[in-house]
């Protein structure tokens, strides 16, 4: 008890290395592998400027979620239905421009369904007491159903100029709009994350609810803002496919689940709760969208993908568990 | 040292009941602690001094009896009750966040912000927490340093140390040094010492009755529920503690 003032620092190799925290630097290292991976096998075409934008502009959506998915996984929780929101809100949102022909009315329609997904999630997993793996799997499948419903399979059109500048092609200062909307999506992460008391209620709520609660936070409360949050990002991605593909279709954010999380948690926040990083989750994002973007250049079909994709999920959730400190 | 009635006292207990159902889990407690003054409440295991602990912070909700925080009556209807009125509690598994630096869980739920925005203001919640644990001489490498990264120990001065930020009048302890080595006990007492020097009136759960000789000015005694007494502890001695704590004469 008495040296702790100071402990000498270990300037060896060995000692540098162990003061490196690996886990929270998994995303970078893999960031600039890939890129230098892809940028020597795919010479022709993956260093492109054209292609580069392109891989931002195609992460937007996935960035969105991301962003709502790291609050979750903050509070140790997960959402397993912000696939199925992305599909939801998006038709919603495509019925109600058809229907009004407003586009500000279409976009709230669609974040007001995203909300109610998030409430729904948040009634059942605060007041009902439930485990949100059980009810976002359950409530899945149901919006998953809902959205099937909606339009009996049909796809919906987006025709509204405006609504597509806004959520899909326009670009600002020669920036893609889509790009704008993850750098915003970043920034209020970011700041709810680490500088609000909020960010600091969410973390407390993820790593020990009991101290959290004998320190006057509202758990409840917190959980359930943390799935509106959620609910209201999938339906954001959805707005976004929706002004990026010029229609809603059900099968839109089908395959996000697994991307998101594969981003957030690559990106350093913990599955166990108490621990996110909102910048790591949008390297990530990048990752990810790069990844997919060199395996299609590489000539991989979708299969093959999906099974380079759920490698990278298993090794990122090793490095996240495997670096866990022992109490 | 005997139980002068001053409004002003942190605490005043008079004749607390608690019943659950058919059970009495408290008869007739009467306590008195004034500010500077430590209490330790001793007991054998299921004697009623959690359920007590728990009376104090608001968790539970007397059957019957006054409880009175700074001369005034208080209806503790829940923690937050307790709070409001300055009462701490350091929990006996501390209740504290391991993956946020030492200075955010000695603001959890208090948190200090700034400017228009409202954003958390980590340097000054930093600067007064290591201000703090400076004057209670708790020995941490830094306020910035993450709570995982310190020992037993140094856990427990934090917890104490938030206590003590947020108290304005009472402090209460259940069992704070149960998990703690030799050395690690010493320098908590040691805390719990600045705290009395401080002003602040402590009641401490202990199982350990070489501490409450080491600590306490006055000690009171529950079994199954009864008080069976309150000693001045320089006025006592290790076997009549026993023996009360027994209820066999030795």
């Amino acid at each position: 008890m008495t040296t702790l003032a100071a402990p000498p620092r270990d300037n060896t190799v060995a000692g540098v290395m162990r003061r490196v925290p690996w886990r929270a630097s998994v995303v970078y290292i893999g960031f600039v592998l890939v890129f230098a991976f892809f940028s020597i096998t795919q010479t022709e075409y993956f260093l492109t400027s054209t292609n580069l934008t392109n891989i931002v502009v195609q992460a937007a959506p996935i960035t969105v979620m991301a962003i709502g998915a790291v609050l979750v996984l903050g509070i140790g929780a997960i959402d397993l239905s912000i696939g199925s929101t992305v599909a939801l809100a998006a038709l919603s949102t495509a019925v109600v421009l058809e229907t009004t022909g407003s586009w500000w009315i279409a976009a709230v329609a669609g974040l007001v369904v995203g909300a109610a997904v998030g409430a729904t999630n948040g009634f059942f997993i605060t007041v009902m007491r439930l485990p949100s793996f059980l009810v976002t799997l359950a409530s899945m499948g149901l919006i998953a159903g809902l959205a099937r419903q909606l339009t009996d399979l049909q796809s919906v059109p987006v025709l509204d100029s405006t609504f597509v500048w806004l959520f899909g092609g326009g670009s600002l200062l020669g920036v893609p709009i889509l790009i704008w909307w993850t750098v915003a999506a970043a920034l209020v992460g970011w700041h709810v994350l680490r500088q609000r008391r909020f960010g600091a209620h969410v973390l407390a709520v993820g790593n020990n609810p009991r101290a959290a609660q004998v320190s006057g936070i509202l758990v409840n409360r917190v959980k359930m803002a943390v799935f509106i949050v959620s609910g209201m990002t999938a339906a954001l991605a959805g707005i976004l496919y929706d002004g990026r593909l010029g229609g809603a279709r059900y099968t839109l954010g089908e395959a996000d689940l697994m991307t998101v999380l594969a981003a957030v948690i690559v990106g350093g926040t913990a599955l166990t709760g108490g621990k996110a990083s909102i910048v790591g989750a949008v390297a990530g994002s990048l990752l990810m969208s790069m990844i997919n973007n060199g395996l299609i250049l590489s000539g991989l079909n979708v299969s093959q993908q999906m099974i380079v994709r759920g490698a990278i999920i298993l090794i990122a959730v090793s490095l996240s568990l495997r670096g866990k400190k022992s109490q | 040292m005997t139980a002068t009635p001053t409004i002003t006292s942190p605490l005043r207990l008079a004749g607390i009941s608690k019943q659950f159902g058919a059970v009495t889990a408290i008869q007739q407690f009467d306590l008195e602690i004034e500010p500077g003054e430590i209490v330790a409440l001793v007991g054998d295991n299921g004697a009623g001094k959690s359920t007590l602990v728990k009376i104090i912070s608001g968790l539970y909700q007397p059957t019957n009896g006054e409880i009175w925080i700074s001369g005034e009556r208080a209806e503790l209807s829940d923690p937050s009750d307790a709070r409001a009125r300055g009462v701490e509690v350091v929990y006996q598994d501390l209740a504290l966040v391991d993956l946020q630096p030492v200075y955010m869980n000695l603001f959890l739920g208090r948190e200090l912000t700034r400017g228009p925005l409202r954003t958390l203001d980590r340097a000054r919640m930093a600067r007064e927490t290591q201000e703090l644990v400076d004057e209670l001489d708790i020995r941490i490498p830094s306020a910035r340093a993450q709570l995982s990264d310190l020992s037993g120990g140094q856990r427990q001065g934090i917890a104490i140390a938030r206590a003590t930020h947020w108290a304005s009048g009472l402090v209460l302890m259940d069992e704070p040094t149960a998990a703690l080595g030799v050395a690690e006990t010493a320098r908590v007492e040691e805390t719990i010492l600045k705290l009395k020097e401080r002003g602040a009136a402590v009641l401490i759960v202990s199982h350990n009755m070489e501490q409450v000789f080491r600590v306490a000015d006055r000690v009171t005694v529950l079994r199954r529920g009864t008080q069976v007494g309150t000693r001045v502890v320089s006025e006592t001695s290790h076997n009549e503690l026993v023996a009360m704590i027994t209820g066999l004469a030795s």
